[in-house]
C-alpha cells in the first residue's frame, strides 16, 4: 500500500503529532514551537488539497485502521471489531479544505500575534489539537468517534478561549461558559449515540443509514442533535456564548473557532441528510432550520449594530452569516421530498447556503484577523476609543475593506456569489425569507461602515501616534484570505462546480453515501 | 463562460461588473474633470462650510462609535430593549435557552409524523 492511500490519517497524525512534540521543541527553543506548528499545519493542508483532488476525481475515500473486518471475532468466541474508519466524501473534504486553510493562516498570524503571550508552547499545543479535533469531526465516519473529535475540540477551545485568563478575568470566564454549554452539547450527543446503539448495535454513520427506521427513539435522537449541533455552530436563541468566546480568544483563536462552530454545522447537515435522509418528515425539520436561520440573521446582525467591541460586534455578525447557511441548506432540506423543487431550487439554495460557509470562514477569518491587528497595535478593542487608524495601518484597513464588503454582499466579492444563489433560489420557496435576507445584508453593510468609520477614518489622534504597520506574519496571513475571497469573487462558477455542488450532492444522495462506505467496510 | 455563475433564475458574472465598473468610472471621471474650472486648489474654496460656524479642531471632531445609529436604536427601542435584556450573560440563561428549544424542538418532531 502506497504512502498515498494513508493521506486521510496522516492529516489527523500530522498535527496531532505535533501536538505533543511542541513542548519539548520549547524547551530547546522558544522560536521553534510556532514555526513547527506553522510547518505540520502546512504540511496537513497540502495533504488535504491532494485528498481532495483525489475524492473529486476518483470518489470518496473510506479509510479503515483497527479490525480489518466489522465482523472480526477471537478464536474464544468474542466479538471484537474495534477499528476506526475515516469516510471522506466531497463534502467532508469542502470542509476539511476550510480547516486546513483556516488552521494553517492562524499558526502563521500567530507567529508574531502570541509574541504579547507567555506559554506560547501550550498555545501552539492547544491549536493543534484544536484542528485536530475539526479535522477528526469532518472525516470520521463512526458517530461515536465523532463525540471524541467533538470533546478534543471543545476542550482545546475552552483552554484557548481562556488562554489571556491568567491576567484578566473575562477570558476565563468566556472559556467557563462555552465549557459548561459544550458539556451540555457533549452530553446530548452521547445520550443520542446511546439511543442508536442501543437500537441498532452500530455506530457507523452509513450503516446506521442503511437501517434507520426513524422511530420515536430515532426522533427523541434527532430532537437532540438539533438543538445541541445548532447551539455549537451559534444558533439563536443559543448563540449567546459566541460573542464572549469569540471576542475574548485570541483573534487567530477566534478565526479557527468559527471554522470548528462550522464543523458542528456540517455535523448538524451530515445528521439530517445523511443519517435520516427522506425517513424523516423534511418539511418540518427543514423548517425547523430555516426558523434557526432567520432568527441568527436578524437578531445576530440587529444585536451587532449596537455593539462598542470590535470583535463582540464581529461575533454577533458570525451569528448572522450561519443564518444564511441555515436559512439556504434548510430550504433544500424542506424540499428534500419533492424532487421537482429540490431540482428548480432547492439543490441551488443548497449550493448557496454550503459555498457561504466557506467564503464566511475566509471573510469572518479576515476580518477578525484585522481585528486582532487594531489590538495588537492599539491595545483595545472599544470602538469609542479609535479613530484615524487608515493613516498608520494602510495594508491592515484594505484588508479590512476587503472583508467588510464581502460580509455586506457587495460584488465582486465571495459573499456576493453566494448570498446570490441563496436570495434567487430562497425567493422561488417563499418570498419574504429572500427578502429578509437582503435586508440583513444591508444591516450589515451599515454596522461594518460604523466599524470603518470609527476605527480607520478621521483625523490621526495623538495616543495612536506611535502605531504602525502589524508585522510581516500577520499582513501574509491577511493578504492570503484577501486573495482567496477576490479570487472566490471573480470565480464562483470555478468553485461551485467544482467543490460546492459535488458537496452537496453527496449530502442529499443518502444511497450513494451508504453504498460507498458500506462497499468499503 | 469563466467566471458564468449560474443561478438557476439567471447568472452572475463578476468578470462583466468589473469591466462596467471600469467603464462607468471612467465616464464619470472623465465628466468630473470636465466639471467646474473655477475651481482652485488651497484656497478658500478647499474649506468647509457650516453654516458659518467656525470649524472644529480636526482631533475633536472624530465621532465615536456611540453615536453611530443613535437615532436608529432610540427609534426601534421597543426592539432593542428586550433584545438587550435577554443577552443577561449569565450561564443559566445560556443553558436555560438550550434546554428551552431541545424540548420545543423534541415535541415539534415528536408530533410531526
Amino acid at each position: 500500500m502506497s504512502l498515498s492511500n494513508h493521506i486521510p490519517i496522516l492529516i489527523i497524525a500530522i498535527p496531532l503529532l505535533a501536538a505533543f512534540l511542541v513542548p519539548l521543541i520549547n524547551r530547546i527553543n522558544k522560536k521553534a514551537a510556532g514555526i513547527l506548528t506553522a510547518l505540520a499545519l502546512s504540511v496537513s493542508l497540502i495533504l488535504t488539497i491532494a485528498l481532495a483532488v483525489k475524492i473529486l476525481t476518483v470518489g470518496p475515500q473510506v479509510y479503515v485502521f483497527g479490525a480489518a473486518s466489522p465482523s472480526l471475532t477471537l478464536p474464544s468466541g468474542l466479538k471484537f471489531p474495534i477499528r476506526i474508519m475515516l469516510q471522506i466524501d466531497a463534502m467532508s473534504i469542502f470542509m476539511g479544505l476550510i480547516t486546513a486553510v483556516v488552521s494553517f493562516l492562524g499558526a502563521i498570524y500567530s507567529l508574531s500575534f502570541t509574541k504579547q503571550y507567555d506559554g506560547v508552547d501550550k498555545y501552539y499545543s492547544l491549536l493543534l489539537l484544536l484542528t485536530v479535533g475539526m479535522f477528526g469531526m469532518e472525516f470520521t465516519g463512526d458517530i461515536f468517534n465523532f463525540f471524541v473529535f467533538l470533546e478534543i475540540a471543545s476542550i482545546a477551545s475552552v483552554a484557548l478561549i481562556s488562554f489571556r485568563g491568567i491576567d484578566f478575568g473575562e477570558p476565563a470566564e468566556a472559556g467557563f461558559k462555552y465549557m459548561i454549554v459544550s458539556s451540555i452539547s457533549a452530553l446530548m450527543v452521547l445520550f443520542a449515540i446511546g439511543i442508536f446503539y442501543g437500537q441498532y448495535d452500530l455506530l457507523n454513520f452509513a450503516a446506521l443509514a442503511s437501517v434507520i427506521k426513524y422511530s420515536q427513539l430515532d426522533k427523541i435522537a434527532l430532537g437532540l442533535l438539533i438543538p445541541v449541533l445548532a447551539m455549537k455552530a451559534g444558533a439563536v436563541p443559543m448563540h449567546m456564548w459566541t460573542p464572549d468566546a469569540y471576542s475574548e480568544a485570541p483573534a487567530p483563536i477566534t478565526m479557527i473557532l468559527v471554522a470548528a462552530s462550522q464543523a458542528s454545522l456540517y455535523a448538524l447537515f451530515r445528521v439530517v441528510f445523511s443519517l435520516y435522509n427522506i425517513s424523516l418528515n423534511a418539511l418540518t425539520v427543514g423548517w425547523i432550520i430555516i426558523v434557526f436561520g432567520l432568527l441568527s440573521m436578524f437578531i445576530g446582525v440587529t444585536m451587532a449594530i449596537v455593539q462598542k467591541d470590535i470583535k463582540r460586534l464581529m461575533a454577533y455578525h458570525a451569528v448572522s452569516q450561519t443564518g444564511y447557511m441555515f436559512l439556504g441548506v434548510g430550504v433544500g432540506l424542506a424540499v428534500l421530498a419533492n424532487p421537482e423543487a429540490l431540482k428548480n431550487y432547492g439543490i441551488t439554495a443548497m449550493e448557496g447556503g454550503i459555498f457561504h460557509i466557506m467564503n464566511h470562514a475566509m471573510y469572518k477569518g479576515l476580518l477578525f484577523l484585522t481585528a486582532g491587528a487594531l489590538f495588537f497595535r492599539t491595545g483595545t478593542r472599544d470602538l469609542n476609543k479609535m479613530g484615524g487608524l487608515a493613516h498608520y495601518m494602510k495594508y491592515t484597513t484594505i484588508f479590512f475593506i476587503i472583508g467588510a464588503a464581502a460580509i455586506a454582499g457587495l460584488p465582486p466579492f465571495n459573499g456576493f456569489a453566494s448570498k446570490l444563489l441563496i436570495y434567487e433560489s430562497v425567493y422561488r420557496f417563499n418570498p419574504l425569507l429572500s427578502i429578509m435576507a437582503m435586508v440583513v445584508s444591508i444591516l450589515t453593510l451599515a454596522s461594518f461602515v460604523k466599524v470603518f468609520h470609527s476605527a480607520f477614518l478621521g483625523p490621526k489622534l495623538p495616543q495612536f501616534k506611535e502605531v504602525k504597520e502589524t508585522p510581516r506574519s500577520m499582513l501574509f496571513a491577511m493578504a492570503v484570505l484577501s486573495c482567496i475571497i477576490i479570487f472566490f469573487g471573480l470565480f464562483p462558477d470555478l468553485i461551485v462546480k467544482n467543490l460546492v455542488h459535488p458537496a452537496v450532492m453527496s449530502l442529499i444522495e443518502q444511497l450513494q453515501y451508504t453504498g460507498t462506505v458500506l462497499g468499503g467496510m | 463562460m469563466l467566471g458564468l455563475l449560474e443561478t438557476g433564475s439567471g447568472f452572475w458574472s463578476a468578470i462583466i461588473w468589473v469591466l462596467l465598473v471600469l467603464v462607468i468610472g471612467s465616464m464619470v471621471i472623465y465628466i468630473r474633470n470636465k466639471g467646474e474650472d473655477s475651481y482652485k486648489k488651497n484656497t478658500e474654496q478647499d474649506k468647509p462650510f457650516i453654516s458659518g460656524n467656525p470649524e472644529e479642531n480636526k482631533e475633536s471632531s472624530h465621532l465615536s462609535a456611540n453615536h453611530i445609529y443613535w437615532g436608529f436604536t432610540e427609534a426601534l427601542k421597543g426592539y432593542y430593549n428586550p433584545l438587550i435584556k435577554i443577552h443577561t450573560g449569565n450561564i443559566n440563561d445560556y443553558s436555560g435557552w438550550i434546554i428551552v428549544i431541545t424540548v420545543i424542538i423534541l415535541i415539534m418532531v415528536g408530533v410531526s409524523g
